[in-house]
């Protein structure tokens, strides 16, 4: 951006850019432009793919073909990302002309706009994650509504596999950038005392891909669904029904969001912490989110080229996947897996650094180990690129391969060992709060714990041969990401809310919420354990009548599990919008950085002058201890005491305060303003 | 105690004095001892036996003393765990009335993190050391290895093959020793060694014979084996465990291990009653083509390519039915040569 020389000579008056008005905000780029974009995306996409392959039709005479399905899903997405103005910054440039840099508009028109605000891109993903979950919870009640009879359906078969596909498919996609999305474009900038991410417009962008691999994926319905589950295995792949190219589109899309965010946090982590920001004073939580990006960029691409080959497959009739033409099955399931195990940590790792991040705050004591609690995370992130093929350990591959991978899954136990190690550590005389987002913590651990364990029978050959592909692998991931990362996310919710609206959610229904969806959560999915061990296939629609009382015992937990949600969209709903209790200023007592400033009402730079870090944040007991960072004179509203960030920024008048020199020499050498 | 983060970082670090933290580690670890010597003989004794798939075959009852012993070596660390957690609620929490307060600020303790990191270790490496011990002593365990197994049974001269066949949506069985007839019965003989030869004409299936303890991916174009020597007679269910269609739900069907004079006298009339059919199918072969065009669901043995690549790899031919070792001969099988090997017993 063209701050940058502002930023660099912040000096005394510090940094305050005027904001930006639009002179016509209906006539601008908005989510309004970007579905009418999509729309005539996807009518050119179907047009040129029917005129150039229309031989080609899937069925006779009906126009649809995969190549035209391909087009049109490849071109609504580029229309979509083009309506919401994502492209207008590389156009101008294309065409020779310096686009005119602007400020993110202040109003409240903002929520649906392309905003370079990381405040703003953060709230976004809030609200696409968790749609996307309601939406991928309904279709999880849908298949546990089919399994409350072993013989008699709800659904017609494909119909089922349409719905196991979308549910799977759809909570993969939200579960990726669930934490990465939503919390780590909100709160890293302001952990490490930066104005904004290292890429703005890519992290604006990210966040409007990733809702469009949504749409994509749910353009397979009326295209007649895929049935391959979320793992669309090959052969089945290259057969399907045309709603496989949208799995294939979307999860290119949705992977390029997250190929974009994760490079975008790395550069910011790297190069954007405040001066005194050491590595060794890191908040854990970015810790994890480095580690989480460092996934989110190396292993991505894998998947995207995986389902590229299929397109092509599909569509070009090249033959990656069929094996009579050159080409093997084994190779999908490889490439796949290659992105597929990397990516379950990255729905696991910012849920242990979410955890890492509350529990001193609740136990009103410093991280134990935090060394070991970062370690853990890359060493996790480092380990799950040698850990694939143990999701093929039954299909045939080299055999004398299986003991390699059986060493190395098992090997990534010790540095998710580091994580307990961390939190029972933490713990050892504490004081603990039996807050909220405390109690989610805790639930994190004890739902990890099984999942875990039951990851180390999974990673053992003679056990997995019996539990490969059953209901038990179902419930293992269950418990380590809904048990796991989705635990640690709700958790942070009723944490950072108050930093998020500046409102307080109700503390009633965020404890009914809390044990209803924990006991719901156990209920539903420790059943499902023994139903895969006592021999149940997953992705079935019959199985054994002897199973009927633990499936039906499961399928009434899972609508009590989804009524739980409902509790949390209540009070959210009601505790934000319709009945606002404004928050105290730190309503956790919490050390942290983000928590010393009001982020809700900061302006879209955040900082007028950067913080100087003198410490860790974690320096709970200890009455001496420097503050987390020399504050004075970083914001001019908090000065002022009012006014909020939608005010034009300039009319506020000047901060308080000049600029007082950091003490010591906390700062030497490390003046990273750049 | 010693502390891992440099002391000048740490300010007014309260550290606790050695005694005080020793009567907590004294209620725990009597807490974890009693609660470990509780559940660890309930495991041996009273678990083991039902832990599925069972003992109908060598690979079936390597895979419930394996689940044995991994719920014996993770139950006392899930106890340790869950015995923390409560024990801190309770003992450490914010006390109602009192003012709160910060706890001591311990950053580590450097014979803590090396403890847990040495024990996770050995856990894990003794988990990985026995896996595969048992990986190797029931050759394969029963999972599927591949065209050409590496842990095969000792003694091969008395094996059935048998050739499972994945399609869409029916699993079918040829008896190669028996004129490779086609049947969609798995009858198998008890105690006897059994090679399943997995393979798919369309798209990826996993046939998983449940109380067998054999799962092997169908793979069209592989042949994947899969070794398994029975122990007890009685029927067992096959289910396709990988998602293959639409009716990958109905994919299943069931399997009985009978006597091997009963087995004998089935295959020999099952064979002689198909041999008209049998004449018209696909001469036997490791893996089949499916029909180019896929009208009438014919398939077709291999391409010659095929048995190039097998023939470069085994020194000889498929077709010839001149097969390696682990291929066992399909030139008949007699009741008399079952039972005569030693049946594992634990």
């Amino acid at each position: 951006m063209a701050a940058t020389t502002m930023e660099l000579g912040a000096g005394a008056t510090g940094y305050r850019p005027t904001a930006t008005r639009l002179a016509h905000p209906w006539l601008s780029l908005n989510v309004i432009t970007a579905f009418l974009g999509a729309a005539a995306g996807y009518g050119i996409g179907h047009w040129i793919g029917n005129y150039i392959a229309s031989n080609y039709a899937v069925v006779q005479n009906t126009g649809q073909n995969n190549v035209a399905v391909v087009l049109a899903l490849f071109f609504g997405v580029l229309g979509f990302v083009a309506g919401i103005g994502g492209l207008n910054y590389p156009i101008l440039k294309i065409f020779g002309r310096q686009p005119e840099e602007r400020a993110p508009v202040q109003d409240w028109t903002k929520y649906f706009r392309f905003s370079t605000d990381h405040k703003v891109v953060g709230k976004q993903y809030l609200v696409g994650v968790i749609g996307m979950f309601f939406i991928g919870g309904l279709f999880a009640m849908a298949i546990r509504t089919e399994l409350t009879n072993p013989n008699t359906h709800f659904f017609a078969p494909d119909i089922y596999l349409q719905i196991v596909s979308e549910h799977g498919t759809i909570m993969m996609m939200m579960a990726t950038s669930l934490v990465v999305g939503p919390l780590g474009n909100f709160l890293v900038p302001l952990m490490i005392g930066s104005r904004r991410m290292a890429f703005p417009r890519l992290e604006a962008i990210s966040f409007w891909i990733f809702l469009c691999g949504l749409m994509v994926i749910l353009t397979a319905l009326p295209l007649g669904g895929f049935d391959t589950g979320w793992t669309g295995y090959a052969p089945l792949q290259t057969e399907a029904a045309p709603g496989m190219d949208a799995y294939l589109v979307g999860f290119g899309t949705i992977g390029t969001g997250m190929i974009l965010n994760g490079f975008n946090q790395i550069v910011t982590i790297v190069n954007y912490r405040a001066p005194g920001m050491r590595w060794s004073r890191l908040p854990i939580f970015v810790w994890s989110m480095l580690a989480t990006s460092f996934l989110l960029t190396l292993a991505t691409p894998v998947l995207f080229v995986a389902g590229w080959f299929g397109v092509l497959d599909r569509t070009a009739q090249t033959a990656f996947y069929v094996n009579t033409h050159g080409g093997s099955s084994y190779l999908w399931e490889n490439l796949f897996w290659f992105f597929g195990h990397p990516e379950v940590y990255i729905m696991a790792i910012p849920g242990f650094g979410l955890v890492g991040e509350m529990l001193p705050v609740f136990t009103r004591k410093p991280l134990f180990a935090y060394r070991v609690g970062a370690a853990g995370m890359f060493g996790v992130a480092l380990l799950s690129f040698f850990v694939w093929q143990h999701h093929l350990f039954v299909s045939g591959i080299n055999p004398d391969m299986r003991p390699v991978f059986m060493l190395t899954t098992e090997l990534i136990s010790i540095p998710t060992g580091f994580i307990y190690l961390i939190g029972m550590g933490t713990l050892w005389r504490a004081r603990i709060r039996f807050t909220v987002p405390m109690m989610f913590c805790l639930a994190m651990y004890f739902n990890f714990l099984i999942g875990g364990i039951t990851g180390v029978y999974n990673s053992d050959v003679p056990v997995d041969v019996t539990i490969h592909g059953s209901f038990f692998v179902m419930a293992h991931f269950h418990y380590t990401i809904m048990g796991g990362l989705l635990f640690a996310f709700f958790g942070a919710v009723y944490y950072y809310t108050p930093l998020f609206t500046g409102k307080m959610l109700n503390n009633t229904l965020a404890k009914i919420h809390f044990w209803w969806m924990f006991i719901a959560f156990n209920f539903t999915f420790f059943p499902l354990f023994i139903v895969g061990f006592l021999g149940m296939p997953r992705r079935v629609f019959e199985y054994a009548p002897r199973l009927q009382v633990l499936n039906d015992w499961a399928s009434a937990s899972a609508y009590l599990l989804g009524m739980s949600f409902l509790v949390f969209a209540v009070n959210f709903v009601w505790s934000v919008w319709v009945d606002p209790r404004p928050a105290p200023a730190n309503p956790w007592q919490s050390l942290g950085l983000e928590w010393q400033l009001p982020a809700y009402k900061m302006p879209w730079y955040n900082f007028e002058r950067l913080p100087i870090i003198l410490s860790d944040p974690y320096h709970y007991g200890e009455r001496e201890a420097l503050p987390v960072a020399h504050l004075q004179g970083v914001l001019a509203l908090a000065g002022a005491g009012a006014g909020g960030g939608l005010a034009p920024v300039g009319a506020v008048g000047p901060g308080p305060g000049p600029e007082t020199a950091p003490p010591g020499g906390q700062a030497d050498g490390e003046d990273q303003r750049r | 105690m010693s502390h891992v983060e440099p002391p000048s970082e740490h300010p007014g670090d309260g550290r606790v004095a050695r005694g005080a933290n020793m009567p907590h580690f004294a209620r725990l670890f009597a807490i974890w001892l009693l609660g470990t010597a509780i559940v660890e003989p309930v495991l041996y004794f009273l678990v083991w036996p039902h832990i599925p798939p069972g003992t109908m075959t060598d690979a079936a009852r390597g895979a419930q003393f394996d689940a044995l012993v991994l719920t014996m070596m993770a139950s006392p660390v899930v106890i340790a765990v869950l015995e923390y957690f409560v024990y801190a609620m309770v003992v450490w929490h914010q006390k109602k009335g009192e003012p709160p307060e910060d706890g001591p600020p311990i950053w580590g303790h450097v014979g803590i993190q090396a403890g847990w990191i040495g024990i996770t270790s050995a856990i894990v490496m003794g988990a990985f050391v026995f896996g595969t011990y048992e990986l190797i002593n029931t050759a394969g365990s029963g999972g599927g290895e591949g065209p050409s197994p590496i842990w095969t049974p000792a003694e091969t001269n008395d094996m059935l093959t048998v050739q499972v066949i994945g399609q869409q949506w029916l699993w079918t069985y040829r008896y190669p020793q028996f004129g490779g007839f086609e049947t969609p019965e798995l009858i198998l003989p008890n105690h006897t060694k059994i090679a399943f030869h997995v393979t798919s004409l369309d798209v990826i299936h996993d046939f998983w014979a449940y109380q067998l303890g054999v799962k092997a991916d169908a793979n069209p174009n592989v042949d994947n084996v899969a070794f398994a020597t029975t122990n007890e007679t009685g029927r067992f269910t096959v289910r396709c465990d990988e998602l293959c269609g639409i009716w990958h739900g109905a994919m299943y069907n069931y399997g009985y291990i009978v006597s091997p004079t009963t087995f004998y006298k089935w295959a020999t009339s099952t064979e002689k009653k198909l041999s008209p059919l049998t004449k018209i199918l696909p001469k036997f072969a490791w893996t089949y083509n499916p029909s180019a065009n896929g009208a009438g669901g014919g398939y077709y043995p291999a391409s010659d390519a095929f048995y190039q690549v097998y023939k470069y790899e085994y020194g000889t031919s498929g077709k010839e039915g001149n097969l390696p070792a682990v291929h066992v001969k399909p030139s008949g099988w007699k009741p008399s040569q079952a039972g005569s090997h030693h049946v594992r017993e634990r």
